[in-house]
């Protein structure tokens, strides 16, 4: 029988060509629709800052932007990353200088053995565009699906209130 | 063992159109995937059964929120935070909005489908007690047209659903009449985030102002059989009564005995019950103090 619908750049062998913009770069790949997103950036774009932890959406170590939007990265089919606008970790630092995220976490101890590092200032990124002055409470709900076996989170929290301020100096 | 990308089919349709002929073309062959919070789990961990998929995901037709004067319907491919974020969902239905906002970190908020939750039936899903005392429907869409369920119906056992092998759920329907209720609920979990239900109860009721008695009362609760279930004997039970100590022992011994917990990794039947029992307890004295909601 004929294939009744089929992404529109397949090849014979099962393989997909797709394109997404990753950390403002328009990138193609050839790849198993059902590649894990975090696969394809670590193995083929050579992006490791997204750490595969739990493989389950668990821990929040492969968490990326896709569209603005913080997902584990390890629960994304590449197919569904068509066209998608993709931040990593690796896209935060212009110029080889650290953002202000990441100088937070740097100047409050908020990184450790790193694993869970890259998630985590994503999802600070997230969380501090949606709410620019956010509420201790906030900090914890924005940063509880993200995982960390050294800090014991204060540091991490003080990281992203410092990051927030620091934002705050800057637009104020 | 972790699953071989090169062995699964993956396509992506783009309309709803395009999904239900693929479905209808070959029933039970494709396995649609939403936002993948279960289906890539599975996958990881090898053991999804399906081997050809097709993509729901953002599609435009199954993510929105529509507004009628006396019910609203969504979007089965709302996400979590689609829900957390809609101004009359967080108004009107509290406790589907207070679920979304617990069920797994933001991450998996921004991808898990409420239909999803639905279809994927899990005795612990968090949003589906809310539906219950909702009085939910659902829209099922086919090739064939659409055809309105009501949601109390829709799970037959653990993990099974009334969802034909053609059958995509397009929208779940709200009815916009419980401005009025008390409304409550809470969630008993190893941590606050992240962390899947031990049990979950979600509650709407109103007390009558002239006498002060229970008037109207809908219980629901999820993990503590195999589909989520109305707590109906104990709702028949404190009907017409007050809030006193002597309905709240009762309702509390009713609840543990009507619902079916099991042993599992999570938690004990004992301590579901327990805990069951004491969360219809919690909700009847909100109900009793007047106070909106927890």
């Amino acid at each position: 029988m004929t294939e009744p619908v089929a992404n529109s750049d397949v090849r014979e062998n099962g393989l997909s060509e797709l394109s997404f913009t990753v950390n403002g770069e328009r990138k193609t790949v050839l790849v198993f629709p059902m590649e894990r997103l975090l696969d394809t950036l670590r193995q083929q774009l050579g992006l490791t800052g997204a750490k595969e932890g739990c493989g389950e959406g668990e821990c929040g170590s492969c968490s990326i932007l896709m569209d603005g939007a913080l997902v584990n990265s390890c629960l994304v089919p590449v197919l569904q990353a068509k066209d998608a606008n993709i931040v990593t970790i690796e896209g935060l630092a212009q110029g080889g200088k650290l953002n202000d995220l990441q100088e937070a976490f740097l100047q409050c101890g908020g990184a450790q053995c790193g694993i869970c590092t890259p998630g985590m200032i994503l999802a600070t990124s997230h969380l501090l565009r949606k709410k620019p002055y956010p509420a201790m409470e906030e900090i914890r709900e924005g940063l509880s699906g993200n995982l960390c076996r050294c800090t014991g989170y204060m540091q991490i929290f003080d990281a992203v209130a410092e990051a927030a301020r620091r934002k705050g100096e800057i637009t104020t | 063992m972790r699953s071989d990308p090169a062995e699964f089919q993956l396509v992506a349709p783009g309309t709803l159109q395009g999904v239900v002929s693929l479905l209808a073309a070959e029933p039970g062959a494709w396995l649609p995937i939403a936002g993948g919070t279960d289906v890539m789990v599975q996958y990881a961990a090898g053991k999804l059964p399906a081997h050809r998929l097709v993509s729901i995901w953002n599609l435009p037709e199954l993510r929105r929120v529509e507004v009628l004067p006396g019910e609203i319907h969504i979007g089965a491919g709302c996400t979590y935070t689609d829900l957390r974020n809609h101004a009359i969902v967080a108004n009107e239905f509290s406790l589907l909005a207070r679920a979304a906002s617990w069920t797994g970190g933001i991450a998996n908020q921004n991808r898990g489908t409420i239909g999803g939750n639905i279809v994927n039936a899990s005795p612990a899903a968090d949003s589906l007690p809310a539906l219950l005392v909702y009085d939910a429907e659902l829209i099922l869409v086919s090739v064939r047209g659409e055809r309105r369920v009501p949601y109390r119906d829709f799970h037959t056992g653990y993990k099974q659903t009334r969802l034909a092998a053609d059958e995509l759920i397009q929208s779940i329907c709200l009815s916009r009449q419980f401005a009025g209720y008390v409304s409550y609920t809470r969630k008993a979990g190893a941590r606050n985030a992240q962390a899947i239900s031990k049990v979950c109860v979600a509650a709407l009721g109103t007390i009558r102002p002239a006498d002060g008695v229970i008037e109207n009362v809908r219980i629901a609760a999820g993990s503590v059989a195999p589909v989520p279930i109305r707590l109906v004997e104990t709702e028949r039970l404190v009907m017409g009564r007050m809030v006193e100590p002597s309905v709240l022992a009762l309702a509390q011994k009713t609840a543990a005995a009507e619902i079916k917990p099991i042993d599992d990794i999570r938690s004990t039947a004992r301590y579901r019950a327990t805990v069951a029992g004491n969360l219809v307890e919690e909700f009847l004295l909100t109900l009793g103090s007047g106070k909106p909601a927890i």
